[in-house]
């Protein structure tokens, strides 16, 4: 028991408490130097590919999720206990403190760090009524004694300091209840196409311990239009702009509704956010089989593969007969050819092509399983070849068909963009935002409010002469007008050119 | 090419703020000689501070014939004078440049850099101008020389439109508390360097020309606390705001980025600072270090994050 008392007296120390701090700061520093997997999960595998030596150790340590990681939750766990263990006795002495009178009057006012005397040709009882009343109107809680005044001002600092070290305890409450109950989801959505909110629509799906598919709002949004504008001038050639999505959005009591998606203006649907946070191609394509019959047709998703939106993406006919046919290669929005090999000059639409290789293969069963829509399986395919054995590959602007050497063709029809829209739902997030806002204000009043304490004396001598003693004392850094308000205090008792004294007090202020 | 409206003056600037430094270089090599009124200078600062009148500065016209003496004043002024026009160039560079692009100059690293140092150059202008405090004058114009000429050399860039995350009233907001409060850790941390320089030669009694002018180390102290306790909440500000903005852009409030982080990290060290000044074995000499590795790591996140690391702030680049 008594080595848990003295634990949990250094815990809660300010000594251990400014360490923590500090350990805070440098815990922190390595997530940002090395790649994080909930950020960045490729960079993470291709710095570990790059450093072999050390990628396992750093594994361990938990490096590559540093924020995620038990010894970054075991340094802001404690520090959130030391903070309360510092911040409740706090509590108990403030609230006491609060309702009490101010100080008695010492002994000795000319201890004190500032001071004044003098005689006054008020009496007693005139001269203390004056610096009551002066006291009062400038709020400070006043106690008057049968020869003296005491008052104080600045309780507030304290309220404020206190304010401030529990709402960061609200915010982790705030953050915890975000991490137990929030979900987010990412959805590509075509031009012209709609996404439902519910799980099989989303490319991508996170979601708190806590949560269930029905907390999904039933919504559905249609893009409408995305407009994509890029810098053309010289500076900063191919920049982004403008980025705007034009929706639809049906709610489930069946109203309808239009609206507009920007980079900084996310739309809220019935609670949940909808975020813009990105784009890209999709090319329209029609795909025929040498029969004649159509075997897909329509858009098809690219994913983008640098800042001039070079994207990759496959085509898949699974209904051709007799053959399966697949379609893999590059949507190259401004193409040009040069030594580099085909690529994309300018992230806009200014010069489309398409560049493509065809695999051929036995038609495959409907197996059900899922299979992603970026990448083709090529088990048992072939690259389709000309009848002289070269491989087909071929360029292809918009317009245009290519007729293949087995009789099918791929047509170019068109080509949109697609966006890809974050949904998500934070139910905690007012609490998180409202507990900074209260430490923010808690903090202005810890730092900017002074307590003061002010007394004043009078005392009738044996030679009927009044003496007027006034003193102060700060009771935080940095105050100002210390001596002021004790010279004018003098002053208002009716002492004539009153100055303050100052007095080095040995120890600090507290 | 309305950009070079605004280069000029900021070049301009760069140039004279050396000049500047130059002067108070001179001035302060002319100060070397021992001063025989060190008790002077520390008890009237003590009590300047306290109710707001000028407190008697080193480099003040004293009744002495010593040429000295009279070069010390001479070059103080000189730069001080230097100094304001150079802030004036500066001043209107920053404008310039805003009207040339059609937006607020806060855009990239050299917009941010030439903003937040017209600020800290308008502020030691005002404490001059209120206190008289010309002994600033020389670790001042090192920054500002210092900062201004790496911001025409290495960090310009011409003019360019915001990218999409960056239409945004927060863009104002964010930024203009980040470069305020950057200005305000800068000019706090070279007054915790100055004590802790002062604080030294007191404690071994070897106060002389420099030294022998500034403020006594609790003055220094004092007003290295006040500018910090200016710029903390407007730091905590820029890191909510920055949050708030980074939901609306990028659909998250905080995410790890390194900006962040780093955002993060120096609010930490500010307040172990604050929590350092009052507590016991604390105060005083580590308190002022942990403010000058607040700066530190204020400019790493500044420098360091923008240039090396990868992450959503990477428009913020050259």
């Amino acid at each position: 028991m008594k080595w848990l008392r003295l634990f949990w007296v250094q815990l809660t120390s300010m000594r251990t408490a400014l360490l923590l701090l500090l350990a805070l700061a440098l815990v922190a520093i390595p997530g940002s130097i090395l790649p994080q997997r909930p950020v960045a999960p490729i960079r993470v595998n291709d710095w570990k590919e790059a450093n072999p030596a050390v990628a396992d150790l750093y594994e361990a340590l938990g490096l590559f999720d540093v924020y995620g990681s038990p010894w970054f939750a075991a340094v802001y766990l404690l520090l959130t206990v030391s903070l309360i263990g510092c911040i409740l006795p706090r509590i108990a002495v403030y609230t006491r403190a609060v309702g009490q009178p101010p100080p008695r009057t010492p002994k000795r006012l000319d201890r004190l760090p500032e001071s004044a005397s003098g005689t006054t040709a008020l009496s007693p009882a005139a001269a203390l009524d004056a610096t009551q009343a002066a006291l009062r109107a400038k709020r400070f809680r006043v106690l008057r004694t049968e020869d003296s005044v005491a008052a104080e001002r600045g309780y507030l600092r304290e309220f404020g300091n206190i304010v401030f070290h529990l709402s960061f305890a609200l915010m982790l409450v705030g953050i915890a209840w975000n991490t137990l109950f929030h979900y987010k989801g990412e959805v590509i959505v075509v031009e012209g196409q709609a996404f439902s909110n519910n799980l099989t629509q989303y490319d991508d799906f996170t979601a708190g311990a806590a949560f269930s598919p029905d907390k999904l709002q039933p919504f559905t949004v249609w893009v409408d239009g995305f407009t994509a504008k890029f810098e053309t001038g010289e500076v900063q050639r191919g920049a982004a702009r403008v980025f705007e999505a034009d929706v639809r959005i049906a709610h489930v009591d069946g109203v309808d509704e239009q609206a507009r998606i920007e980079v900084n203006h996310p739309l809220v649907v019935d609670g949940t956010q909808i975020h813009l946070i990105g784009h890209g191609y999709a090319p329209e394509v029609t795909v025929t089989d040498p029969r004649g019959d159509v075997a897909y047709s329509g858009p098809v998703v690219f994913l983008p593969q640098d800042g001039n939106f070079t994207s990759l993406g496959v085509i898949k006919a699974p209904d051709a007969r007799p053959e399966y046919l697949g379609f893999e290669g590059f949507f190259l929005p401004t193409a040009v050819v040069d030594d580099q090999g085909p690529r994309s000059v300018f992230p806009d639409a200014l010069a489309p092509e398409l560049f493509v290789n065809v695999w051929t293969g036995p038609v495959r069963d409907e197996t059900g399983r899922p299979e992603s829509v970026y990448s083709l399986s090529k088990d048992g395919l072939e690259q389709m070849r000309t009848p002289e054995g070269a491989v087909v590959t071929f360029r292809i602007a918009p317009g245009q068909v290519i007729d293949l050497p087995d009789g099918s063709s791929l047509a170019f029809d068109d080509w949109r963009r697609w966006t890809k829209l974050q949904v998500s739902h934070e139910p905690g997030q007012w609490l998180v935002i409202a507990s900074v806002g209260l430490a923010v204000a808690g903090m202005m009043l810890s730092l900017y409010i002074r307590p003061r304490r002010l007394w004043v004396r009078v005392r009738e001598d044996e030679d009927g002469t009044t003496r007027v003693e006034a003193g102060g004392l700060d009771r935080a850094d940095s105050s100002v007008g210390l001596a002021d308000d004790v010279a004018e205090l003098a002053t208002l008792a009716g002492v004539q050119d009153a100055q303050a004294e100052h007095h080095d007090t040995q120890e600090d202020t507290p | 090419m309305t950009g070079a409206y605004s280069s000029l003056p900021m070049v301009t600037s760069a140039v004279i703020y050396l000049l500047a430094l130059i002067a108070h270089a001179i001035e302060w090599a002319s100060a070397r000689r021992p001063v025989a009124v060190p008790e002077l200078v520390g008890a009237g600062a003590g009590a300047g501070a306290g109710n707001g009148t000028p407190a008697p500065t080193a480099s003040e016209p004293s009744t002495t014939d010593d040429p000295a003496e009279h070069r010390v004043t001479l070059f103080g002024r000189i730069g001080v004078a230097l100094t304001l026009i150079a802030a004036l160039s500066h001043v209107a560079g920053v404008v310039l440049r805003g009207v040339a692009a059609e937006r607020f100059p806060w855009g990239n690293m050299y917009e941010f850099v030439t903003s937040s140092l017209a600020f800290a150059a308008v502020f030691y202008l005002v404490v001059v101008w209120r206190k008289g405090w010309t002994w600033l004058g020389l670790p001042v114009t090192l920054l500002l020389s210092v900062g201004q000429g790496l911001a025409v050399t290495v960090f310009y860039v011409a003019i360019a439109p915001l990218v999409p995350a960056l239409h945004s009233v927060w863009f104002i907001i964010h930024i203009v508390a980040a470069a305020i409060a950057g200005a305000a850790f800068n000019v706090a941390a070279i007054a915790a360097i100055l004590y802790l320089i002062r604080q030294r030669a007191e404690e071994k009694g070897t106060l002389s020309g420099y030294l022998a002018r500034l403020p006594h180390s609790s003055t220094l102290d004092d007003f290295s606390f006040r500018l910090h306790r200016f710029a903390f909440p407007l730091w905590t500000f820029t890191i909510l705001a920055g949050a708030v903005w980074a939901d609306y852009a990028w659909g998250r409030f905080w995410g790890w980025d390194p900006k962040e982080t780093w955002s993060l990290v120096t609010w930490v060290v500010y307040a172990a600072y604050l929590h350092a000044r009052v507590t016991a074995g604390w105060k005083g000499r580590r308190a002022a270090w942990l403010a000058v590795v607040g700066v530190a790591t204020f400019w790493f996140n500044f420098i360091g994050v923008n240039l090396l690391a990868v992450g959503l702030h990477s428009y913020a680049g050259i």
